[in-house]
């Protein structure tokens, strides 16, 4: 790491060529902040579509090109890189160490992600258009029956796994060998726990999504049969591969949401996050158990019912360590001194909401129950509220929190708080009627639907036209705090924060804990 | 406007279930449907009193240990004897909740015995249902979407069954067990009538079982619950209960019809008939991806094509076979030579193609077999 | 992690070691995953797939006291023109006892094709109970235009069959396999 450090390079080549963790940060923060406008757009065309019965903006095949679309752009693109970006600015800070641990594969982790997602936008002007199998892309629709740009499509995911592992090998090796002396793990911040934890699950699956769509590309263009029966092969053997990846790759999604929960509820009330060592070992059975039960999405595949047997039972376990984790947030709160900022408000909504997330979960897990809710709205109302007021919400909570400490300036409060509500409102009435449409019957994936599903349906487009207003509302506050916010220069920006980040200088400066620091024994935590 | 405010009023007033604007999922028809809607009130009823207990705890703590209030910090980190309890509780409850999932779902994969067999099959995008009997004539039958597309493209009022009616529904009979042997043609599909509470994925080249027993006569509708292409969203199911009276009555019909349609396959017809009977195939099969007009979309036109306007065999070749690597699917299959001599002739007639060709199902036959 | 060292730099050598277990994974779908559903499959006959190699064991003897019917589905792929039927739909067989059946196909088209029976058997548990002695669906079966085959099949349902089985259903689907080397993307 040498002594030439005359602080950032001039111009359009220090982004292209940073090795800077917080430069890197800055970079996935907003190219996440771009591809979730864009998804949101994507959802915007669906929901305007699904604004009332009958086709009026879209054609069928089109239609489903944008729920394709959206979800892969808002998993891949927008979530995933965000999070990404939060770990790149905060965990060599947390653990008090100079960078991540491979700062070249870190730049690289992050500029082939732009291309990547360059290619899949690019797929909509191709002949036969963009790929319409859904996110999940199950065969043969998505090999045999597949558009031409599903080639492009494969590539895009090859290089967005890439990408991931190179980025998950460096969250491991920075955390494993970089932490200051006396850092010791059970004294590390929980969001560097969950950042861990993730980051082997990561470098887990994604190479096998990996295999999932190689096979893909060897059955399309060389002749092998995986999934198709003719040749001997088995669709299900599809969705056995991806789902294997696909659902510890939702607690990808959330763990790091759980991290950043777990700072910002204690810093906001001033009182040390309840039970750490069982928030750790929680997040660890999570993960485990993520492995064993992948086929509760596949219950009406006709799988002997042994087997899901056996996918129920795992699959409602999971609710027992998700529940000690919400219990020990709530009693941090408990007899805590609070105050409601913006951060604690995102927080305090991911909590109501994704905890009925996690109820709508643990329904689904319900086998027989899940013949009538599967490939429905109620799944669609299920995720939507786990990922969004889930990941989403922590993830702009995280934002707001971090910000004066990035910038060295405050958003506008009254404007955050605002953005909260509208947010927080926009999104139930976007997502909690889908639950009633599922459950009357309203299937997934469709553009058009029977009339007794109209009302509900309007009300769920009017709330995403709010709730996406509103996203452009925090782009605003992001800006203008970035710009013209009122300058801070406490180091403990928020009386109630801990942690090794708020020991440095605000804003950080390009380059920290040079040196290692000392590692403090703070009162009453671990 | 007046749309705005009902939804609107339809956030503070829950209605029961209703058909329009349902909450709820429906009990149905089924023992096994009552079954599944219990099993999922109780987690529903479970969920709703742990969400309400936690949520009262969080909100009192907002109240009541707010900074703003004056309220000091404690530094309470830790507890075993509370951790251990509420890792315990909630296991002990997912236990309580799996006895009842394990017996319904039991229940769900009964399918031995069954009094009727029907093959369903899945296509894009309709589905094809056949009577398995041990013997005579096989009854079997295409079940298209009946809405119009004016409905669809709001030129014309949506009817009440928008979406959810068909040509040709699967009659069964009531009080009988029915056992249904579902695969598919091309793509994976799913076959789901929510008030019978049968939902089974339909995989091509694997078959797959489900069964129901129906106690009511009425009309049940359902739709295809698996993204299998640009019309998934336009492939329902429709299912008549009636007595089996009835049902033996339908069943001598269609096997009478079967029989009948071979006959007519051995006359000359009208040309009126050709084209009225090609015009209802034309509109059922082909309207979707040509036009009502013949102008084409998704798929060429047919006015004006040089293909319908040219050579019949090879007219009906590409009807017959498709073109692979298209969305032309293989029609052969799925008309029988009284269709397909009624549709040819119309395309060719129709659209202002005026052709004058005629093409009797006698001709059809002869064309398949050289 | 382990006593083996793959570079005296600290964060290389983890980042080597996880390198090799991503590669790991990589090749544990394709050697692994695989194969173990394959043999899942078959082992356990779950997934309604019978084996595709004749049966050779010697039946030792017939269950007179129970019979179970057989039912047999003919069905044609996506594009498959051929007829393809079977004039016994359904029998009545004892467990252990040696049963045939013929399936009839025809190619209407004046070219040669080929084409590929796929068995599938419901309940899927009933697979690994179901014997074929004989059966067209382990080969290929080339027609010429406008030419006709009888088809055998030869089974016997095992005595170890379940006793809450009492109805088999075996289907075959036809798959036209003529072009073997799928170069082109059918699209819909």
């Amino acid at each position: 790491m040498g002594d030439h450090h005359h602080g950032p390079a001039a111009g359009i080549t220090r982004w292209l060529f940073t090795t800077n963790h917080k430069d890197i940060g800055t970079m996935y923060l907003w190219f996440s902040f771009a591809m979730f406008l864009l998804g949101g757009f994507f959802a915007m065309v669906i929901r305007a579509e699904l604004f009332q019965p009958g086709m009026q903006l879209v054609e069928p095949a089109f239609f489903n090109q944008m729920t394709t679309l959206h979800g892969l752009v808002m998993v891949f693109g927008a979530i995933m890189p965000s999070f990404v970006g939060l770990a790149n600015w905060l965990i060599p800070m947390m653990i008090g160490a100079p960078d991540m641990a491979l700062p070249r594969m870190n730049n690289w982790s992050f500029w082939i992600l732009p291309p990547a997602f360059l290619m899949l936008a690019s797929t909509l002007f191709m002949e036969g258009g963009a790929p319409a199998f859904g996110w999940t892309f199950y065969a043969p629709l998505s090999t045999t029956y597949a558009p031409p740009s599903v080639t492009f499509f494969i590539f895009a995911i090859h290089i967005l796994g890439v990408s991931s592992i190179m980025g998950s090998i460096n969250i491991i090796a920075t955390v494993m060998n970089m932490r200051a002396p006396g850092m010791t793990y059970m004294k590390m911040p929980l969001f560097v726990w969950t950042w861990l934890i993730t980051a082997f699950l990561l470098v887990a699956v994604m190479p096998v999504l990996a295999g999932a769509v190689t096979m893909m590309l060897m059955d399309i263009h060389f002749g092998t049969s995986f999934f198709s029966a003719a040749g001997g092969g088995d669709p299900v053997l599809f969705q056995h591969i991806f789902w294997f990846f696909g659902h510890p790759e939702v607690y990808i999604i959330i763990l790091p949401a759980f991290g950043v929960v777990s700072q910002i509820i204690p810093a906001f009330s001033r009182k040390p996050l309840f039970g750490y060592a069982s928030m750790v070992y929680a997040t660890a059975s999570i993960a485990f158990l993520s492995f064993i039960v992948w086929a509760h999405h596949m219950y009406t595949v006709g799988m002997p019912v042994a087997g899901e047997l056996f996918f129920m039972y795992a699959t409602m376990l999971i609710a027992v360590p998700t529940g000690v984790k919400v219990f020990n947030w709530i009693t941090t709160m408990w007899r805590g001194s609070l105050s409601f900022e913006t951060p604690m408000l995102f927080c305090i909504g991911f909590l109501i909401l994704f905890t009925l997330g996690g109820f709508t979960g643990l329904m689904l897990s319900i086998a027989p129950a899940d013949f009538q809710y599967h490939d429905t709205y109620f799944v669609v109302a299920h995720f939507h509220y786990v990922m969004v007021a889930g990941a989403v919400f922590s993830m702009t909570a995280a934002v707001y929190y971090w910000l004066p400490k990035w910038c060295g300036r405050m958003y506008n409060e009254a404007m955050g708080k605002t953005h909260f509500w509208i947010s927080f409102i926009g999104f139930n009435i976007t997502f909690f009627p889908q639950h009633f449409v599922g459950l009357a019957g309203m299937p997934r994936r469709i553009p058009d639907y029977a009339l007794q599903f109209a009302d509900f349906n309007m009300m769920s487009s009017i709330g995403a036209f709010i709730y996406g207003a509103s996203q452009l509302l925090f782009l605003y506050n992001v800006i203008a705090a970035i710009v013209a916010g009122k300058p801070v220069s406490d180091e403990r920006v928020w009386d109630g924060a801990e942690g090794l980040e708020w020991t440095l200088p605000t804003p950080a400066p390009y380059h920290t804990f040079e040196e290692p620091p000392q590692v403090p024994k703070p009162a009453g935590t671990i | 406007m007046r749309r705005l405010f009902s939804a609107a009023a339809l956030t503070l007033l829950a209605p029961l279930a209703a058909a329009q604007n349902q909450i709820n999922m429906s009990p149905g028809v089924t023992e096994i449907g009552a079954d599944i809607f219990e099993l999922h009130m109780l987690i529903m009823w479970i969920c709703v009193i742990i969400g309400v207990a936690v949520f009262a705890v969080m909100f009192y703590s907002i109240y009541a240990h707010r900074k703003s209030k004056g309220h000091q910090a404690s530094q309470f980190h830790e507890s075993t004897k509370v951790e251990v309890a509420w890792t315990v509780v909630p296991f002990l409850i997912l236990i309580a909740m799996a006895v009842p999932a394990t017996s319904t779902l039991l229940e769900v994969y009964d399918n031995d015995e069954a009094e009727l067999d029907v093959l369903i099959t899945g296509y894009q995008w309709k589905w094809r249902y056949e009577y398995l009997e041990a013997s005579g004539e096989p009854v079997a039958f295409f079940s298209n979407l009946a809405t119009p597309q004016e409905e669809i493209y709001n030129t014309e009022q949506k009817g009440e069954n928008y979406l959810l009616e068909v040509d040709e529904p699967l009659v069964i009979p009531t009080n009988t067990k029915v056992r249904f042997l579902i695969t598919a043609n091309d793509v994976i599909h799913s076959w789901w009538v929510p008030e019978i509470a049968v939902k089974r994925d339909a995989i091509p080249g694997f078959i797959n079982e489900a069964w129901t027993r129906v106690p009511e006569e009425g009309i049940y509708r359902g739709q295809c619950t698996e993204l299998c292409g640009a019309y998934h969203g336009f492939m329902p199911v429709v299912v008549h209960a009636v007595s089996r009276d009835e049902f033996d009555a339908w069943m001598a019909a269609k096997r009478g019809a079967a029989v009948a349609q071979t006959a007519l396959a051995m006359q000359t017809l009208p040309a009126d008939e050709l084209m009225d009977q090609g015009k209802a195939v034309y509109d059922s099969a082909c309207l979707a991806c040509h036009g009502a007009q013949g102008e084409g979309g998704i798929g060429n036109a047919i006015a004006g094509s040089s293909l319908v306007l040219g050579d019949l065999s090879e007219h009906m070749a590409v009807v017959a076979k498709g073109v692979s690597g298209t969305a032309m699917q293989a029609f052969g299959g799925q008309l029988n030579d009284v269709e397909m001599a009624a549709v040819l002739t119309y395309q060719r007639n129709a659209f202002g193609n005026n052709t004058g060709d005629i093409v009797q199902p006698g001709d059809v036959t002869g064309m398949k077999q050289g | 992690m382990g006593s083996l060292r793959l570079s005296r730099v600290p964060a290389i050598d983890t980042a080597l070691k996880l390198v090799a277990v991503a590669v790991a994974m990589f090749a544990f779908v394709f050697v692994v995953m695989v194969p173990l559903y394959n043999v899942l499959c078959d082992a356990l006959g779950i997934n309604g797939k019978t084996a595709s190699q004749a049966y050779t064991a010697v039946s030792t003897s017939i269950d007179e006291s129970r019979q179970v019917t057989v039912q047999f589905v003919a069905i044609n792929n996506d594009d498959m023109p051929w007829s393809f039927s079977t004039e016994a739909r359904r029998m009545r067989v004892h467990p252990g006892a040696a049963n045939g059946v013929v399936f009839r196909a025809m190619n209407p088209t004046d070219a040669e094709m080929v084409a590929q029976a796929i068995p599938s058997i419901s309940p899927s548990r009933a697979a690994a109970y179901f014997h074929k002695t004989e059966c067209f669906c382990f080969d290929q079966q080339a027609l010429a235009g406008r030419a006709g085959v009888d088809m055998p099949l030869q089974f016997i349902v095992d005595q170890d069959l379940p006793k809450d089985i009492h109805t088999i259903t075996l289907s075959y689907t036809l798959f036209d396999v003529t072009d073997t080397v799928t170069d082109g993307l059918a699209v819909r």
